[in-house]
């Protein structure tokens, strides 16, 4: 599960790792008395305004018909109100977000951190990971922050260094001191760079988090070190010991067809091509996808309807995958182990009958358990339903279909 | 005597008494696995299905010499019961369960390094040894008896490919589920080198997909130390970047993960690789018959 950067700041601010302040707001009004707010307890003119989506490359993305980007400084409250004006409620485009862009709804108006003072401000990068070749958490980190962090790896190498946790000892002090000094720092900003890394790593494992980023990780001219931005995503299966985290979800980032997938205990992930499928198991479900292309088509959709293929989740996933116009068939292909395919077959008849006219080619694909008696049930139907029981003799089929006319 | 378990494995249930650890318990017994008993906390000294239950896996492995053991209990407790498994000297542990967090995972695998006992899983089927013993989920009947050995990230395309060994005049020796975690106990290397070891395996399928490196290392030491045909097969081809394929470690995370990359590793380290997940059962019957294996590296 991903959390904005508003969310995010403030459950870091609970481990006492410093951020950059700011106030989320959805109007226009609201966000020029965030700016008098934050303007009185820092004494700043300035202040950023940053669109809340679950998307990278704000600052250089812009809002659809109009050069706004979604991260803006402004210098007063009206500025800052002609601002958060022209992104909420608009569409920002980034690299991230694909042309289709993402609706903005909050934004946050936070602290300019540029602040003038005794020495220069840096800006680092550092995230921590779980790294699966090792099965160990790993601090990453750079003292080329504020770019893309993939570009970094790519062109500089010797740039990025990593920091491995120990499982049983957690990170320990003399690894948050080593990061500090990597990243050149001394003095008083030096101590406050320990810290800030030993806090971000709790967090990091008491959230169950999977990623957790901040690029840049900053250091003031007065020698503080606070997240500027912060990229959060949760276990989603840890989140059943963080009901409070739960409540932070967004189901407005994520897709509408997706979330009522998820309704019906289906792992839906929509996809752009013309051949829906609907699959028992993970593994077999994208192998479905990989066979559909080698046939000439191209997978609509990854549709995991897990161990439970009955009348009820056929149909809903008939729903879920009619709804996409550019579906010329559909595959549903089961492997029958435990769940019987007579039985599977019936729910499909039921709810080829209970949606009543369905206008692209049904191809089933049903083995395991009781396979003969399915197909044979799907054939005494008299639906416009073709039945497989080879997984080559559905691909077969599919690449039929997906030649006609 | 295939890999991992056999006739002689002693077998207990961890969630015996649950709606899972019944059923499953049930369905291996019919096949023929010795269930020695179940740990249900609370419930020791109770029956059931005709077996002892124990209160702890301790108590379960000095009463019954259980060598072996399943969990079925929910992701919240997973690690513990994996934990604890391994605390009371259990050789193999076979983790059911999906959907237990990361980092408790990261806590077990550092906690099985340098005890005796092997994980498979989680988020896996289980393994069986064709005609022997099933210690998982999967349905049995598919399993016809053999020399082919498959190990495999996924539930439902390791019944696939077991049907298509079979339907090619082939069988299996043992099949072995390895789950689709970012973290698991076994990985493809250690169930491959199992199987280059086993005097009643010829033959290896593989079936990995995208999401980690597990694929490319089992790659490089076959092309280093392999001496038996392997076929392989990724799935998850078209799978875009960035996103979670139902299990959670099926995510392309970088260039190296996609399935062509691995794809093009396992080809280069010479094993047979499909295209088509159609195509898995014919092939391995086809290098089986050319007998003439040679590895890469000659």
């Amino acid at each position: 599960m991903n959390l904005h950067e508003y969310q995010a700041k403030e459950l870091l601010k609970k481990f006492n790792v410093p951020v950059q302040e700011g106030i989320p707001v959805d109007t226009p009004e609201k966000a020029e008395e965030a700016y008098k707010q934050l303007k009185v307890q820092y004494g700043n003119n300035f202040a950023v305004v940053k669109a809340q989506i679950h998307a990278g490359g704000r600052g250089k993305g812009k809002i659809k018909g109009s050069e706004q980007h979604g991260v803006a400084v402004g210098k007063n409250a009206e500025e800052i109100k002609n601002i958060a004006g022209k992104i909420i409620g608009g569409t920002l485009v980034t690299v991230q977000t694909g042309p289709a862009g993402k609706l903005v709804s909050k934004v946050l108006v936070a602290q300019d951190v540029y602040y003038p003072g005794p020495n220069t401000v840096k800006e680092f990068y550092l995230s921590v990971l779980m790294d699966r070749g090792k099965s160990r958490n790993v601090l990453m980190y750079s003292t080329e922050g504020g770019m893309d962090i993939e570009q970094v790896a790519h062109e500089t190498p010797h740039k990025i260094f990593k920091e491995w946790v120990h499982p049983s000892g957690g990170l320990l002090p003399f690894q948050a001191r080593k990061i500090a000094f990597n990243l050149g720092l001394g003095g008083e900003a030096f101590k406050n760079c320990a810290k800030f890394v030993t806090n971000l790593y709790r967090a990091y494992v008491e959230l169950d988090c999977s990623m957790l980023e901040i690029n840049p990780l900053f250091k003031t001219s007065d020698e503080k070190i606070m997240a500027v931005d912060c990229k959060m995503n949760l276990d989603d299966n840890a989140l059943m010991r963080h009901s409070d985290l739960e409540a932070l979800r967004d189901i407005s980032e994520e897709d509408p067809t997706e979330v009522e997938a998820h309704k019906y205990n289906l792992n839906f992930i929509k996809l752009d091509g013309n051949v829906g499928c609907m699959v028992n198991g993970a593994g077999l479900a994208m192998a479905t996808m990989d066979m559909i292309k080698l046939s000439g088509g191209e997978p609509a959709n990854f549709l995991d309807v897990g161990g439970s293929a009955n009348a009820q989740t056929v149909e809903a996933g008939f729903r879920i995958i009619l709804k996409d116009p550019k579906v010329k068939a559909i595959l549903i292909n089961i492997f029958g182990g435990i769940v019987r395919c007579d039985r599977v077959a019936q729910g499909v008849i039921d709810a080829y009958n209970s949606i009543g006219d369905i206008k692209v080619p049904i191809i089933v694909r049903l083995q395991g358990t009781n396979a003969e008696e399915a197909k044979k049930l799907i054939e005494e139907s008299g639906l416009k339903v073709q039945s497989a029981i080879l997984l080559s003799e559905a691909a077969e089929l599919v690449n039929r279909a997906v030649s006609a006319k | 005597m295939a890999v991992l378990v056999n006739k002689k494995s002693r077998i207990i249930v961890q969630g015996f008494t649950g709606t899972e650890g019944t059923f499953h318990a049930s369905q291996m017994i019919e096949y023929g696995t010795n269930v020695v008993g179940g740990v249900t906390p609370g419930k020791g000294g109770q029956t059931h299905i005709e077996r002892p239950v124990f209160n702890t896996v301790d108590d379960a492995v000095k009463q019954t010499g259980a060598d072996v053991s399943i969990i079925f209990v929910p992701p919240a407790f997973a690690a513990d019961a994996v934990m604890e498994a391994t605390e009371a000297g259990v050789k193999l542990v076979v983790c059911i369960t999906e959907g237990i967090p990361v980092q408790d995972m990261v806590k077990v695998k550092n906690y099985l390094q340098g005890t005796g006992t092997r994980l498979i899983g989680p988020n896996c089927p289980g393994v069986i040894t064709a005609d022997e013993c099933k210690v998982g989920i999967m349905p049995g009947f598919i399993f016809k008896k053999g020399r082919i050995g498959i190990v495999s990230k996924s539930g439902t395309l390791t019944y696939e490919a077991a049907d298509q060994v079979a339907k090619a005049g082939l069988g299996i020796s043992t099949a072995i589920g390895i789950g689709g975690d970012p973290i698991i106990g076994t990985t493809t290397r250690e169930a491959v080198e199992l199987f280059m070891n086993d005097s009643e395996t010829d033959g290896i399928v593989m079936i990995g997909e995208i999401g980690g490196n597990m694929e490319a290392e089992a790659a490089y030491w076959i092309k280093d130390q392999g001496t038996k045909p392997v076929v392989g097969f990724i799935a998850g081809q078209t799978a875009p970047p960035g996103r979670r394929m139902g299990h959670a470690g099926a995510i392309v995370g970088g260039a190296d993960d996609t399935a062509a990359a691995k794809m093009k590793i396992m080809r280069d380290c010479g094993i047979t690789v499909v295209d088509s997940p159609a195509d898995i059962g014919k092939m391995m019957a086809e290098v089986i018959g050319r007998k003439a294996f040679r590895p890469a590296k000659i």
